[in-house]
């Protein structure tokens, strides 16, 4: 066992990193199923991703390449504090903020833009790891709606939304159905990243510390959002009161996921790229064809 | 019964008991003791009960409170196992042996086969969510998936048990008790079952009100060869509804027949008394 600034590489115990790999094995063998493991106490609170952080260092070993992302940056706060300690438990791996060159990407709230290869497994951050609690309050019971694929009721709950609201209103954790059986809560991802979760070539698992729950989308699985056969499933479109698709106001992108900001000194709405990587990569494209 | 009609629903030797049960349980009790036994304390709620249903009839099952009457009609819809009996269901040619049935089939017979109206709306309406959502829930638990056909299903429904269709929208904790009964009626119907269980329908409902549902069900059966059990404590329903009668007392039937035969000629001194009773 290698002993790393007087810790354990990976921070958690063999023991603790065989039982969360175990669990993934079952999730992966059973897509969408939210496998129970124990949750091993992190250096920080449950909730600021404690879930996808032990998925990482039960799963991460030397020459692994890792990415940590928090809302598409790699320079946020949590993602800053994941990657550092990750660097320092276990020192043989290297970190980027490349997606294409990661072999490991964990993440809170988005799914990089750029398409996932086969030979990357994502990590996710997820806070509530049931679809079912919005319409179940007893666990026993939302297991036996589990078992028996009864989703109706989530239906329910899109047809009140369209009722009321003319569209359905989720704008993240999108009750998404996995390999035809088990709907699973795909973590805070916004529903533009949804269908990218569908036949991804790359491995999607998700952790819930908190909750003490791990669950998986297998390469090459359907995930299928919930919708109604004459009310389809719909991205977020972006697009202006002219009904034009809002381009990336850094590096002009047209086809990904815009955070919105407040112009401090004129207070205007401005549109950027959530995921920084993909906005660098734009930008650099661009000024590659000028020169 | 006449000859060729279609039966739906066999019932044999039911029983079930709340406890331990020990082997003088059903000797120590009946009607003319009470439903406890007295050597290990268990609630005989129901036992030896047995009956059969023909499509598009009605069969009241009356007694007091603590008769076993709901008990029947609760395991039929399996919210709960029996301790004894078999209860067949005759469907489309297949016929099922309701409790031997796992959970999943057990689901499946309920949202699309039986209909059941409870006496209070609480239990099978859902408040949180508007009328048409309600109706929307047995629609989509029995695996039908277009917003525009559930919709319309619904306003179909709703006006059909005289609801305002504008109202479909509203959560039905805004409405009357009446008009909560019939949304509740029409979420039953929703999915067209063969087999509708009433439990104390009208119950609770003023006399004008109570005629209305009533009146409403008579036509449903009419309409749709529905067969119902009513389970109530109201002889005027009985009279009112049931072809046939089964009457109860501390979990026996103590008495079973066409239901004017029993209202005008009681047999056992107990339905002599209810029916002196009541007129």
């Amino acid at each position: 066992m290698t002993e790393t600034n007087g810790y354990q590489f990976g921070f958690l115990d063999e023991y603790a990193k065989k039982e969360v790999r175990r669990s993934v094995l079952k999730a992966i063998a059973l897509p969408g199923y939210q496998v129970p493991y124990s949750s091993r106490e992190m250096p920080m609170g449950r909730g600021f991703g404690t879930g996808g952080l032990q998925l990482t260092l039960a799963l991460i070993g030397a020459g692994e390449v890792l990415k940590v992302i928090d809302q598409g940056s790699d320079d946020s706060v949590n993602a800053v504090n994941l990657r550092t300690f990750v660097e320092m438990t276990c020192p043989d791996i290297s970190t980027t903020t490349k997606t294409q060159e990661a072999t490991l990407i964990q993440s809170r709230h988005r799914i990089p833009e750029k398409a996932l290869t086969e030979r990357q497994v994502l990590v996710l951050q997820v806070p509530y790891p049931d679809a079912l609690t919005v319409v179940e309050a007893s666990e026993d019971r939302r297991k036996a709606m589990h078992g028996e694929a009864d989703y109706s009721r989530l239906l329910v709950k899109l047809y009140e939304d369209i009722v009321t609201f003319d569209e359905i209103t989720i704008s993240h954790r999108y009750p998404t159905r996995i390999n035809g059986h088990y709907i699973i809560d795909p973590s805070p991802i916004p529903r533009f990243d949804v269908p990218k979760m569908h036949q991804s070539p790359a491995l999607i698992l998700l952790g819930a510390g908190r909750e003490k729950k791990i669950y998986a989308v297998p390469p090459y699985t359907e995930a299928i959002p919930l919708a109604f056969e004459d009310v389809p499933f719909r991205v977020e479109d972006f697009s202006d009161a002219q009904g034009r698709r809002r381009p990336c106001q850094r590096c002009g992108c047209r086809l990904s996921y815009l955070d919105e900001f407040i112009n401090s000194t004129t207070g205007d709405k401005v549109y950027q790229c959530s995921d920084v990587d993909w906005c660098n990569d734009q930008l650099e494209m661009a000024r590659e064809q000028a020169a | 019964m006449k000859e060729g009609m279609k039966k739906i629903l066999e019932l044999d030797s039911f029983s079930k008991v709340y406890g331990r049960g020990c082997l003088r349980c059903f000797e120590e009790t009946g009607p003319e003791q009470t439903n406890i036994c007295p050597c290990c304390r268990s609630v005989v709620a129901a036992h030896d009960v047995s009956f059969s249903l023909y499509q598009g009839e009605i069969l009241g099952i009356m007694g007091e409170s603590g008769s076993g009457k709901s008990t029947v009609v609760k395991c039929l819809y399996s919210d709960g196992q029996p301790t004894a009996g078999v209860a067949t269901f005759y469907d489309n040619g297949q016929h099922h042996s309701l409790f031997d049935l796992n959970k999943a089939q057990q689901r499946q017979l309920r949202n699309q086969r039986f209909g059941m109206v409870y006496q209070n709306p609480n239990l099978g309406l859902n408040f949180d969510i508007s009328a048409g959502g309600n109706i929307a829930e047995r629609l989509l638990m029995s695996g039908d998936n277009n917003y525009g056909r559930i919709r319309q299903r619904a306003r179909d429904l709703l006006r059909r048990t005289e609801v305002l269709p504008e109202r479909m929208d509203e959560k039905p904790k805004n409405f009357s008790g009446g008009m909560q009964q019939r949304v509740q009626i029409a979420k039953a119907l929703a999915t067209d079952p063969p087999l509708l269980f009433l439990d104390e329908v009208t119950t609770g409902l003023d006399l004008s009100v109570q005629a209305a549902i009533l009146d409403l069900i008579l036509e449903i059966q009419h309409e749709l060869q529905t067969a119902m059990i009513v389970v109530t404590h109201d002889l005027g329903v009985i009279r009112l509804l049931a072809d046939r009668t089964l009457v109860m007392k501390y979990g026996r039937v103590i008495e079973a027949g066409l239901t004017d035969q029993i209202l005008e000629d009681p047999q056992h001194a107990y339905t002599q008394r209810l029916v002196a009773s009541a007129l």
